[in-house]
């Protein structure tokens, strides 16, 4: 992967992590790719865009879609309350905002403690990199893990619009 | 390939503009018929630079010409020969123009230009001859020696490094300097090694370029030179090598210490200057063997860009030993005026503005968040208020300002036309002048550059059907000239260009019996207007010209210039006085970036409508919508049949107004000319808007469904740009 070379130049920001709440899970996003935290803003609400892609906020003059990453990975949706983060990120020069249910902490996770994902479902673990295992937080407790995202996979604009298309024709191409 | 390396692009950009600047002398001469001194001055000049940077650039062709034209003028600037057919060399000036043109946009596209000038140089070198002949002077006496003085600077150093070796195969450009004066200029004398290492001001920018100036300049003062960093042009770091470390000579020269120190001292923008001597090569950090330079010199015949000589700095560049018998040419005095001239304008990227507007944009909806912050209601705060009205002002102003930067004035665009007036006049054996009227009118830059285009066609079309032969005017009683008027007038938020050319106007009947042939009519023939007919020739592939020619015929002109036009949010009309001339008007808004928009409410959703393409808005009668058998709702308007859409269907809104008479019908026109009605809850009122994109992430999905852009309201929110033209596809 050609980015590790960009993390080892970034020694600061290797192998670190944010590290953030979906339901039950725990997902951990490279630091490096994450712009900003903030709270939910209004939404404008976009036609015609999967279901997952909320709308877009305004962020101090820019412009930026947010994708509640519940829907993302087909859990249901919960109304956002105070918890609820977005997480902007930067990828291929595009901002992103990402619904999460809650941030909890950065996390330094060597490259060593990650292990890759299991080959179940090829659909299921697309867009996860790497399980990170984390040393249990007392003696005896069973280990932590984190599901490290692979933003690349899942933001790539060829993704959205395939899952776009997917969807109208899912829709039986009642939008003339 | 849009992006070039700093040099190539300074050299793209300085040289359009010496060519554009080219072409205007040379018509202003040539209407005048004579050749005023400072114009035949002001050509030389633009001649000699061209000449000198294309060089540089190893563009051989292009400076060969350049100095061809070059000897012309300068001919005509020292002997002052009676006898001057100015329009034949105005002939040649611009043919050369065109060609350079030709090879600049080659370059600008990211390729290498291969055109050969060789037919045009020799026919401009056989024309001096003849002129020379005409005017009884020697045609073999070259002028530049008999005059005593040497040859311009760069015409002495332009020129060999081509002129040698002009059919090599391999065009092994003599980048290393060093091993090229080896061959060319045996030393003399006991060589001294020297070091000097030159620090310049780094404000003064493209440091590269400068070090090569020296460096070139240079050579012919030494016997054999070498320098770090070793790849000015190559080596990207190279500009900040030079301003930390500086720039490293080593040299081995017959001259003195002083000599060499002198010479280097005349250098601009030095702030710093060491030279000492070594006592031998050895001692140099940097001095390849013959057999090193020779392989570089192999790898680096594949660098398209090889400056042979600078001549990019104008004066500055030329050797000092030389430019003292050049002062009578005067350049340097030419280009401390040129100084003076750029001081007052810098040239600016337009992604730099388009950053300062977002920002500006940006303050203003902060300005009103503070302003009308909710912490803030209910509070009696005088001097606040005070304050933010000041706030408000300045910003009002900040806003205009940057506006403002974006504009230019027509009038480049517009002086473009003159050439195209005259080449079509001189081919078809037309006469006719153009006459520019408000050509400073200022317009958006993006908008300049798209409007010479349909410019070009109208005028064309003006001269090729509009204007009579001379011979037919004078029977017409018409003057034997006809004028073509180009005249912009700003109006409100728009600019307003007409052409107006006095020849016969348009031929109503051929063009409806053209329309007829090609099945354009929808309805009875009696029944159109004039205006109507006349929208005929907007059509595509439209002409009424039954021979194809060089300039008109092909029927794709006027179509072009409506679909241009109407890019930028335009509109064009033509209209026609028989026998007495034709007017095309285009209305053009003034600024992409910012339109006016109707703003609506569907549900909760807010969406914006340029105003520009609402025909009107109503909210209708009972009974006025109908359905058709399969429940689509129709209203008539015109006559026609309109389709009505409404906006929370197509986008699933909920909670929208669902009775139809309670909401507000909006008739917007769709591309292909057909009318739809857009149903929205209620209208929010009109209000100028920024238009920003869609963000990336999304737009592809955007785009089929009819929003072009979103915008921030007031409030902060966000209101989504609704493109009538795309939402009147989606309905077929």
């Amino acid at each position: 992967m050609d980015d590790e070379s960009i993390l080892d130049e970034e020694d600061t920001q290797k192998d670190k992590y944010l590290v953030f709440t979906i339901g039950q899970e725990v997902y951990g996003i490279d630091i490096k790719v994450v712009m900003e935290i903030i709270g939910i803003l209004p939404i404008t609400g976009v036609p015609e865009v999967p279901d997952y892609i909320r709308g877009i906020i305004n962020l101090r003059g820019k412009i930026i879609p947010v994708v509640d990453m519940r829907l993302r990975f087909g859990q249901e949706y919960r109304e956002y309350t105070d918890r609820t983060c977005v997480i902007v990120i930067e990828v291929e020069d595009m901002l992103i905002g990402l619904i999460i249910d809650a941030v909890s902490e950065v996390l330094d996770i060597p490259e060593a403690d990650v292990v890759p994902p299991p080959k179940l479902r090829e659909s299921k673990t697309k867009y996860i990199r790497g399980v990170g295992k984390l040393k249990p937080i007392e003696e005896g407790a069973s280990g932590r893990v984190v599901l490290l995202l692979d933003w690349k996979k899942l933001f790539s604009k060829e993704d959205v619009e395939k899952l776009s298309d997917m969807q109208e024709q899912s829709d039986g191409g009642n939008n003339k | 390939m849009a992006e070039h390396e700093p040099m190539v692009e300074v050299f793209i950009y300085e040289t359009r503009d010496f060519l554009s600047k080219l072409e205007e002398l040379a018509l202003k001469s040539e209407e005048a018929q004579s050749f005023d001194p400072d114009d035949v001055n002001e050509i030389f000049r633009a001649m000699h630079t061209i000449k000198g940077s294309a060089a540089m650039m190893m563009l051989d062709e292009i400076s060969k010409l350049a100095h061809a034209i070059e000897d012309i003028f300068f001919y005509i600037r020292e002997l002052h020969p009676k006898k001057i057919d100015v329009s034949s060399v105005t002939d040649l000036v611009l043919a050369a123009v065109d060609f350079m043109q030709g090879e600049i946009d080659v370059l600008d596209e990211g390729n290498t230009p291969s055109e050969s000038s060789q037919n045009m140089r020799e026919a401009t070198e056989a024309f001096l001859r003849q002129m020379k002949i005409d005017n009884g002077d020697d045609p073999d006496v070259d002028l530049r020696k008999v005059k005593g003085a040497q040859k311009p600077a760069a015409s002495s150093t332009a020129a060999p490094a081509p002129a040698q070796k002009p059919a090599a195969p391999e065009p092994a450009p003599q980048y290393y300097i060093g091993a090229a004066k080896d061959e060319a200029k045996p030393a003399e004398g006991p060589l001294h090694v020297y070091e000097a290492i030159l620090k310049f001001d780094p404000g003064s920018g493209m440091l590269e370029v400068r070090a090569y100036t020296v460096i070139s300049s240079f050579q012919s003062e030494v016997t054999e030179l070498h320098y770090l960093p070793d790849k000015l042009l190559e080596d990207p770091e190279a500009p900040d090598k030079i301003e930390k470390s500086g720039l490293k000579l080593y040299m081995t020269a017959t001259k003195s210490l002083a000599d060499i120190k002198t010479t280097l001292e005349k250098t601009s923008f030095l702030t710093d200057l060491k030279v000492r001597e070594l006592k031998s090569t050895d001692e140099c950090l940097y001095w390849p063997s013959k057999t090193e330079v020779a392989t570089q010199e192999a790898k680096d015949a594949e660098a398209p860009i090889v400056p042979n000589v600078p001549v990019t700095e104008g004066a500055k560049s030329v050797p000092p030993a030389v430019k003292k018998s050049t002062e009578k040419l005067s350049p340097a005095k030419k280009d401390a005026a040129h100084k003076e001239h750029e001081s007052q304008v810098i040239s600016v990227r337009v992604d730099k503005l388009d950053r300062l507007m977002d920002l500006v944009g940006e303050l203003v909806i902060a300005e009103s968040m503070v302003v009308q912050n909710p912490d803030l209601s209910g509070l009696e705060l005088e001097n606040f208020q005070k304050a933010a009205r000041q706030l408000h002002k300045i910003n009002g102003e900040l806003q205009d300002s940057v506006m403002a930067l974006r504009m230019v004035p027509l009038e480049g665009t517009f002086k473009k036309m003159n050439r195209i007036v005259r080449d079509m006049t001189k081919k078809l054996g037309k006469k006719a002048r153009l006459l520019l009227r408000g050509e400073d009118t200022e317009v958006d830059k993006t908008i300049n550059d798209h409007i010479g285009d349909p410019l070009m066609h109208i005028i064309r079309n003006s001269i090729d059907h509009g204007i009579e032969m001379p011979d037919e005017r004078t029977a017409k009683g018409k003057p034997e000239s006809g004028t073509v008027t180009l005249a912009a007038t700003n109006a409100g938020g728009e600019v307003v260009i007409r052409i107006m050319d006095d020849g016969a106007g348009l031929d109503r009947d051929k063009i409806l019996a053209r329309a007829k042939e090609r099945h354009l009519l929808t309805k009875p023939e009696g029944e159109y207007t004039d205006k109507e007919i006349y929208k005929f020739i907007f059509a595509p592939g439209f002409s009424t010209n039954d021979k194809v020619t060089e300039y008109s015929g092909r029927g794709v002109g006027m179509d072009v210039v409506v679909s241009n036009i109407k890019a930028l949010g335009g509109s064009v009309v033509m209209d026609s006085d028989p026998g007495k001339g034709s007017t095309t008007t285009m209305r053009i808004p003034l600024t992409l970036a910012i339109i006016e928009g109707m703003s609506v409410m569907v549900g909760s959703s807010r969406f914006t409508v340029p105003i520009s393409a609402i025909r009107r808005s109503f909210r209708p009668m009972h009974g006025e919508v109908f359905k058709d058998t399969e429940g689509r709702e129709m209203i008539m308007e015109d006559g026609e049949c309109c389709p009505v859409v409404r906006l929370d269907e197509m986008y699933g809104i909920k909670g929208a107004e669902t009775d139809i008479e309670k909401g507000i019908l909006m008739l917007l026109e769709s591309r292909t000319g057909g009318l739809f009605a857009l149903h929205a809850d209620k209208l929010m009122g009109v209000q100028e808007i920024v238009v920003k994109p869609v963000p990336k992430f999304i737009d592809g999905i955007t785009d089929k469904t009819g929003i072009s852009g979103c915008t921030l309201l007031g409030d902060g929110s966000i209101s989504l740009i609704l493109d009538a033209q795309v939402l009147g596809s989606i309905l077929k």
